[in-house]
């Protein structure tokens, strides 16, 4: 330590300036915005439940099941996904499609969120495009383990997020979930 | 001179002014603490505390905070000491509180034939009652630390009675020169000598006349107020101190007394180096400036005058005592020893000397 650090005095009154002045240079932005300058910004805080972070679109959140157009699910139950999924989160029963033309279509596919890792190696290995991750919900929270199953229709009924980082779709409650 | 009710009334003013005064402040001190290192940060700060859809800042959270705290469970160990154990927290505000008595926060009130001291007790010996109760606010820390039961919670009351000793030491070794050269023991004397001038135009407040001291006395002082850089009684960080075993109001009550000592440290700062409720050039009849013209000015807004100087003076220092808060990062405990026994003790030693040379150089009391 030199002799003017072990004095102490100098180097907090350098802090302290360096404090100050972030103080006053952050309360004359606030006092700008709250006379109306609306690009005078004081704090770099995002208002998260009003405000939100613009995400990457690249960014895997809540999974959602793709449609066809007739809005049954494009999803032919062949249990790559079941297959690879690394958490084993994901559960499927197959079932006869009434179309010939498609072999099979999933009678149930429940996703556990309490176990899912977010790896994204289902929507990887879909060959028919069936799931993605693109809702943009971050906000899946429940009350017990039952209420973080997702089942077929409640994934079904999914949209993909908006041009503007919000998500189209209504966060999905849970039936324990008090609101 | 008989007691009237006039005089039990005016007696009764000063104390609820004082109470009020330093009451209020400290509960606003939690808003401060929030919003001031929010700002210093590049934070918003708490904000979402309302009352039908007002924020108001987040001046609804100390509301919010005290109905939290009331509402909680009030949690006693199984093996503490009962009553040692309620009554710590009220001894820490008790003190907490009484300390700022005989802080003068304005000169005399002339009411028709009365003349009121804008003080709620007028001692003679102001300065010794303040650091009298700051020493004894630290027996409800050590209180708690030894009724808890509870390692930590010792630890800290000792660390708290360790740097309480030491504080005191070096707060009482650095207000000597300024009672030295102000030649009086009462706040409101010094306060008043505080008034000239120095060279006929500095006023000659006590950070002018006493400038080491002040530096020293304002270390000390923060050290006394147990908050960082001087934090090792509480230190969350490693051991969470004196009131691990605290909850609700109870553990309220010992933040609360955190800043009530900041309040009392800020107004004795005021009163000993800030020239108290002293306006420079502001005199009983009026301004009179060091190039001689006046202006003349009515009893009641000087008083007014003095009353918010006061005020103003203790708010900055309590701005400033934040902002030291909210920058440093926190002494370890043998580095806050050190510095208290090795640094400002005697350099508080040297100051009493360099006092004594500088007023049997100048003769008299300049």
């Amino acid at each position: 330590m030199r002799a003017g650090q072990r004095f102490y005095l100098r180097e907090v009154l350098s802090g302290l300036v360096l404090t100050g002045h972030h103080f006053f240079a952050n309360l004359g932005q606030h006092i700008a915005h709250a006379l109306g300058r609306t690009d005078a910004r004081g704090a770099v805080t995002i208002q998260y439940p009003e405000e939100r972070r613009p995400m990457s679109p690249r960014l895997r959140s809540l999974h959602r099941l793709v449609r066809r157009e007739d809005g049954s699910p494009r999803c032919v139950a062949c249990m790559m996904c079941e297959t690879v999924c690394p958490a084993r989160c994901i559960y499927i029963v197959a079932d006869e499609h009434p179309n010939p033309e498609i072999e099979k279509m999933p009678s149930r596919f429940d996703i556990d969120l309490g176990k899912c890792v977010f790896c994204g190696f289902c929507v990887e290995a879909c060959p028919e495009d069936a799931i993605r991750m693109d809702t943009g919900i971050l906000e899946f929270s429940s009350y017990s383990r039952l209420g973080m199953i997702y089942t077929k229709e409640m994934l079904l009924a999914l949209e993909p997020v908006g041009p503007d980082g919000v998500p189209r779709s209504p966060v999905p409650i849970p039936a324990d979930r008090v609101v | 001179m008989t007691a009237t009710l006039a005089d039990f009334g005016i007696v009764f003013g000063r104390v609820f002014f004082v109470m009020m005064f330093i009451l209020n402040l400290g509960g606003l001190l939690t808003w401060v603490e929030r919003k001031q290192s929010a700002i210093m940060q590049d934070r918003i700060g708490a904000n979402r505390a309302s009352i039908l859809g007002f924020r108001a800042l987040g001046l609804f959270h100390p509301l919010a905070d005290a109905i939290k705290m009331l509402t909680k469970e009030d949690f006693l160990p199984a093996r503490a000491d009962r009553f040692l154990f309620q009554l710590a927290p009220f001894v820490s505000v008790f003190f907490g509180l009484v300390a700022f008595a005989s802080i003068p926060f304005g000169d005399t009130l002339r009411v028709g034939d009365r003349v009121i001291p804008l003080q709620a007790v007028t001692l003679n010996v102001g300065v010794l009652y303040v650091f009298a109760m700051l020493s004894l606010g630290v027996y409800g820390v050590m209180m708690a630390g030894w009724s808890s039961a509870n390692n930590y919670a010792l630890l800290g009351g000792q660390r708290a009675a360790a740097l309480m000793i030491t504080a005191e030491i070096a707060i009482g070794a650095s207000i000597m020169g300024v009672v030295m050269w102000y030649g009086s023991l009462s706040l409101q004397d010094i306060v008043r000598a505080q008034g000239g001038l120095l060279f006929g135009w500095i006023p000659k407040w006590g950070i002018v006349t006493q400038p080491l001291a002040f530096i020293l006395f304002l270390t000390a002082g923060i050290a006394a107020t147990k908050r960082i850089p001087f934090d090792m009684p509480e230190g969350e960080s490693e051991i969470i101190g004196y009131f691990v075993e605290y909850s609700g109001m109870k553990f309220g009550m010992f933040a609360m007394a955190d800043f009530l000592e900041t309040v009392v440290i800020a107004g004795l700062t005021t009163s000993l180096f800030l020239g108290g409720w002293q306006v420079p050039y502001l005199y009983e009849t009026g301004v009179r400036f060091p190039w001689g013209s006046t202006i003349g000015l009515p009893h009641l807004l000087v008083a007014l005058l003095q009353i918010g100087a006061f005020s103003l003076k203790v708010l900055v220092m309590i701005f400033i005592m934040m902002l030291i808060r909210w920058t440093l990062p926190r002494f370890r405990y043998d580095q806050a020893m050190r510095l208290g026994w090795l640094g400002l003790f005697p350099l508080s030693i040297l100051n009493i000397v360099l006092t004594g040379a500088v007023l049997l150089a100048w003769g008299d009391h300049p």
